[in-house]
């Protein structure tokens, strides 16, 4: 089980600034992340798999758009949005 | 050609009278870059009551009641940075739900995704719960659950032709080439028609299975070719709901008129002044009255700065058809107010007389209850408006 920091905008979904959800690559963690709070994942991948572009995920403390990125379960991720504009 | 061989007669949209002099719940719906609105009007029109703001903070591209059923409200929503996605309520906004599966193409090799909802049509009366959805890039989806689940719709989205006439993303409008002006014959749910930016006007009679380009008379910027289907961009179209064979087109270049089952545009444009042309978004018809409608010119001049020209903002109408149109801004700024309406922020209601009502990109809301004869500001300080929709409860 990891542990994945959400940013504001995704908060009315997970309902928390921090929750939890399984997955051997970061693929199948969004995928689980989705099965607990429905919508989530398509608000920060498109239909292609790819991450959207102004979303950023962070694994400990570096980028990854990878979504096959293996994880380990002491990993920290955090889904942040990239501020811009009015 | 769209005196389609089977006609449905519409089971409740067509026994609904026009209410004289206003209906007893009016009701507008303002989308917004910034969140969506709703303005309760009483039953002069006179005083409108905000409800809102709906999903600040929301980029919110349309609004709209469904008039089958009187209370589902879709609202077509991304933000900056998160994907886009479709609310739902059935208790006029009360509370809202999320489509869990929101208009989005394939995957596979090289495909696009959608970045925003443009449009949203409910489908024919005869069709409860089915609406269509255009996109931004261009495509068509189809909702059969009253806006709950979307699906690709006939293929278009990836047929070859289709795709080259839509071109890249980076031929569109700057905020994203867009499939809108999605248009149900209220005497055939197979007959449709849309819009692209870019990508002309297109039209299917067996429910979407065949497309064709409906484009000509239509004219494109000087030293393109206007039999390309992809030059053509048209702004708004809209069906006269009291012929439904008169459309009425605002373009890029020019305003057209269409009486089916004739295919060519008639530029009924230049018969405006000449000083204030005939280039804008919105395109506004009578809901009563097929001779009847509105445009609200935009400069287009060099840099095409699209404000309202000489910052004197005026809405222009034909009672004729567009044989002739009169200026109407009476009530309006006199100087100095550089306005610009988008294509889906101008409409009307099916009062009488009728109601008039758009919204600004500087966030005012203003509304004519004379057939734009005068005009008073109705809401001042919202974000940039989108859409205006009009319903009656």
């Amino acid at each position: 089980m990891s542990k994945i920091l959400i940013a504001s905008p995704l908060r009315s979904y997970t309902g928390a600034d921090e929750v939890e959800a399984l997955g051997e690559n970061l693929g199948a963690l969004l995928h689980d992340l989705d099965r607990r709070y429905p919508g989530i994942r398509f608000r920060m991948i498109d239909e292609q798999d790819r991450v959207r572009r102004h979303m950023r995920i962070f694994i400990n403390g570096e980028p990854v758009k990878d979504l096959g990125h293996r994880l380990h379960e002491s990993d920290e991720i955090c889904i942040v949005q990239a501020l811009s504009g009015g | 050609m769209a005196k389609a061989k089977a006609r449905t007669k519409p089971k409740a949209s067509s026994k609904k009278k026009p209410r004289p002099g206003g209906s007893n719940g009016n009701l507008l719906l303002v989308a917004t870059r910034k969140g969506a609105w709703l303005f309760r009007g009483d039953a002069a029109r006179k005083q409108w009551r905000a409800d809102g703001p709906h999903f600040l903070g929301h980029i919110v591209n349309h609004l709209v009641l469904d008039p089958r059923d009187g209370k589902t409200l879709l609202a077509a929503a991304s933000t900056g940075h998160l994907g886009p996605t479709v609310f739902r309520s059935t208790n006029l906004g009360k509370s809202w739900q999320e489509s869990p599966r929101p208009p989005a193409f394939k995957k596979q090799e090289g495909g696009r995704s959608v970045k925003h909802t443009f449009w949203l049509t409910p489908a024919h009366a005869n069709e409860p719960n089915v609406w269509y959805a255009g996109t931004s890039p261009q495509g068509l989806f189809r909702s059969e659950d009253g806006g709950i689940t979307w699906n690709e719709f006939s293929g278009l989205n990836d047929d070859p032709q289709y795709r080259s006439w839509m071109g890249t993303e980076q031929d569109g409008t700057p905020d994203g080439p867009k499939l809108h002006s999605i248009i149900i014959d209220p005497r055939d749910p197979k007959h449709l028609y849309f819009a692209m930016s870019g990508g002309g006007v297109h039209e299917t009679l067996d429910g979407g299975r065949k497309w064709k380009p409906l484009i000509e008379g239509m004219e494109v910027v000087a030293g393109f070719d206007p039999k390309t289907v992809t030059f053509h961009d048209p702004h708004c179209v809209r069906l006269c709901p009291s012929n439904p064979d008169r459309l009425y087109q605002q373009n890029h270049c020019g305003i057209y008129r269409l009486d089916r089952p004739a295919k060519v545009w008639k530029r009924i444009g230049k018969a405006m002044p000449s000083k204030i042309g005939d280039v804008g978004f919105p395109m506004v018809v009578h809901p009563h009255d097929d001779e009847t409608a509105w445009v609200l010119p935009m400069d287009g001049q060099t840099v095409w700065p699209r404000t309202s020209i000489n910052g004197e903002p005026a809405v222009y109408g034909t009672t004729n058809g567009g044989k002739s149109w009169t200026r109407l801004d009476a009530g309006l700024p006199k100087s100095q107010a550089w306005w610009t309406v988008k294509r889906q922020a101008f409409a009307a209601d099916r009062g009488k007389p009728v109601g008039l009502y758009f919204g600004t990109t500087s966030g005012d809301l203003w509304a004519s209850h004379s057939e734009g004869t005068s005009w008073n500001c109705i809401a001042r300080h919202l974000p940039e408006i989108y859409a205006v929709e009009t319903a009656e409860l």
